[in-house]
């Protein structure tokens, strides 16, 4: 029992610790309330429940990018590979090229595909035309989008549909070969082919990547979750492996939630 | 009784209601029209190339406005080099790092009210501090310091606009893609605010071009037989020679006047078209 827990915990190493988080913003919207869950590398773990519940803000936390936003009061630490990402004194841009983020809507940067899969690399001093288009094919074909645009990669990257954007999105946050892949509601704008899509490509990069998603849908969770973790109002009401919590909820407020019983 | 009349005749009221609005859409246009027409029509026979490339005869009232048209050039380009930068360095500034507290709102109030300052005081601020205590005497330098003074609520305000325009969601892409907070004002913020930022600077240029009263005690020349040789010297201007060619010369011949109007309208008009265009193609050009 006790050596099957520690292969376990070998097999599937934690990546990220969260303890003790808690959050507030100035405006009083969302917020977060004394969340602690760990984290699994090479895994799929979604972030689901009603809208305000902290989900985003959670995201936003783990590439810092609530540094961005009015916070009023924060404690609590996240331990990325066993460093405390929340401490004022870690370079955040180090951060972020480590933890790649995709948006709810699709934001295609106002230039070519080319241009914006390989902005965040040319930021970081990448300059060999070599290793640029070496990255922007890996990645577009990571996010399954390279069929679909190697013939036109200097045409501007709005041009293109939403469904497609969103994927160079992904590609784009690929693109630095982050650890770790947030995505907020990815899907959220996309018809279901398009959704279908980026999910098949999801369980691809989970291979390479920790993948914490933000469904969009209960169904959506469901179907994409290894390990499923439910808020409400801030707080993290329950986290179990996806096929546990989807089949067999252990809470009340779960329970309902995902009988669509309220939401 | 009126609502009656009003239900009963809802189509009347609104043909009624359109064409008096067309209306007086076309009673503003028509002074604009009015006066570009007026000095073509006064002004174009003294347009010769002798007129453009020729000094100042017979206590000017012959020959040409040359001194006048460069040294409004100058003053414009002189105004240009102070108040671009620097506008352009306080809108990044007010747009993208300032926050929202009094020290802000004190900087904010000033440029609004810097913009409702007569010309005439910024002519004798200029006069005080350019001219007579950092002792630059009656030059371009001068005029175009006290333009630039003026100038500046101009762009910055319009610069502002243009960089709070560009949508808050690029930004914040830029930053989750490993940007520092200036990478992303740079490649991102300021490519697309460029346009708008064009619009406005050329826009507070063409205010101060056809300005007369800040350069009067600061840098404008009533004659001078020759061209303005550095930023220390006095000069004509193209406002101020409208100004003296009208008032202060007995029997000035009135083509030589309107010319030297239409030479200046020309001038402004020509920058606003060009601060048009830009704005057009940038529009047809945007991908937000």
């Amino acid at each position: 029992m006790v050596l099957s827990s520690i292969v376990n915990r070998l097999l599937h190493m934690n990546k990220i610790q969260i303890q003790n988080l808690s959050l507030q913003y100035s405006d009083g919207t969302e917020s977060l309330r004394n969340v602690s869950m760990e984290i699994r590398q090479n895994a799929v773990t979604v972030l689901f429940g009603p809208a305000g519940g902290g989900k985003s803000t959670l995201l936003r936390c783990l590439n810092r990018l609530n540094d961005l936003a009015e916070v009023k009061t924060s404690s609590g630490q996240i331990l990325i590979d066993g460093v405390n990402i929340l401490d004022p004194k870690i370079d955040v841009v180090a951060l972020r090229r480590k933890v790649g983020m995709v948006f709810a809507r699709p934001v295609p940067l106002p230039m070519s595909i080319r241009e914006n899969v390989i902005y965040g690399l040319e930021l970081a001093g990448e300059k060999r035309k070599s290793k640029l288009d070496e990255a922007v094919e890996r990645s577009l074909k990571l996010a399954a989008i390279w069929d679909e645009v190697k013939d036109r990669l200097n045409d501007p990257a709005i041009a293109l549909s939403g469904g497609q954007q969103q994927r160079v999105c992904l590609a784009r946050a690929l693109a630095l070969q982050p650890e770790i892949v947030l995505l907020d509601e990815p899907t959220s704008g996309l018809d279901p082919i398009s959704t279908g899509k980026v999910e098949a490509a999801l369980q691809e990069l989970k291979k390479e990547f920790t993948i914490i998603l933000v469904p969009q849908s209960v169904q959506q969770a469901g179907r994409t979750a290894d390990a499923a973790a439910f808020f409400l109002q801030g707080e993290l009401i329950e986290y179990a492996e996806g096929k546990n919590l989807f089949t067999a909820p252990k809470h009340k407020k779960t329970e309902d939630y995902i009988m669509g019983r309220f939401g | 009784m009126l609502l009656k009349l009003f239900s009963r005749n809802r189509h009347t009221v609104q043909k009624l209601g359109f064409t008096l609005i067309t209306l007086v859409a076309v009673i503003t246009v028509l002074p604009i029209v009015g006066t570009v027409i007026f000095i073509l029509v006064k002004g174009g026979s003294a347009l010769s190339l002798e007129f453009l490339t020729g000094f100042p005869r017979d206590g000017m009232r012959a020959g040409g406005i040359l001194p006048a048209i460069i040294g409004t050039l100058y003053l414009t380009f002189g105004t240009a080099l102070f108040s671009v930068p620097l506008g352009i360095a306080a809108a990044i500034y007010l747009a993208e790092y300032a926050k929202d507290n009094r020290a802000t709102r004190a900087i904010r109030l000033a440029i609004i009210n810097l913009a409702g300052i007569p010309s005439v005081v910024y002519g004798l601020f200029g006069l005080g501090l350019f001219v007579l205590f950092l002792k630059l005497g009656t030059s371009i330098l001068a005029a175009s310091l006290t333009l630039s003074i003026m100038t500046l609520p101009v762009i910055i305000s319009t610069a502002e606009e243009a960089i709070r325009s560009v949508p808050q969601s690029f930004r914040t892409v830029s930053i989750s893609l490993g940007a520092t907070r200036w990478q992303t004002i740079r490649r991102i913020v300021l490519k697309e605010a460029l346009p708008g930022i064009l619009t406005g600077v050329i826009l507070g240029l063409e205010r101060a071009a056809g300005e007369t009263a800040p350069i009067l005690f600061t840098g404008a020349a009533f004659f001078l037989p020759r061209l303005p040789n550095s930023p220390f010297d006095a000069t004509m201007a193209l406002p101020y020679h409208l100004f003296v060619i009208s008032t202060q010369v007995p029997e000035m011949p009135i083509q030589i006047q309107y010319g030297t109007a239409l030479v200046l309208l020309i001038f402004v008009l020509t920058m606003n078209i060009v601060a048009t265009v830009i704005r057009s193609r940038a529009r047809a050009k945007r991908q937000w």
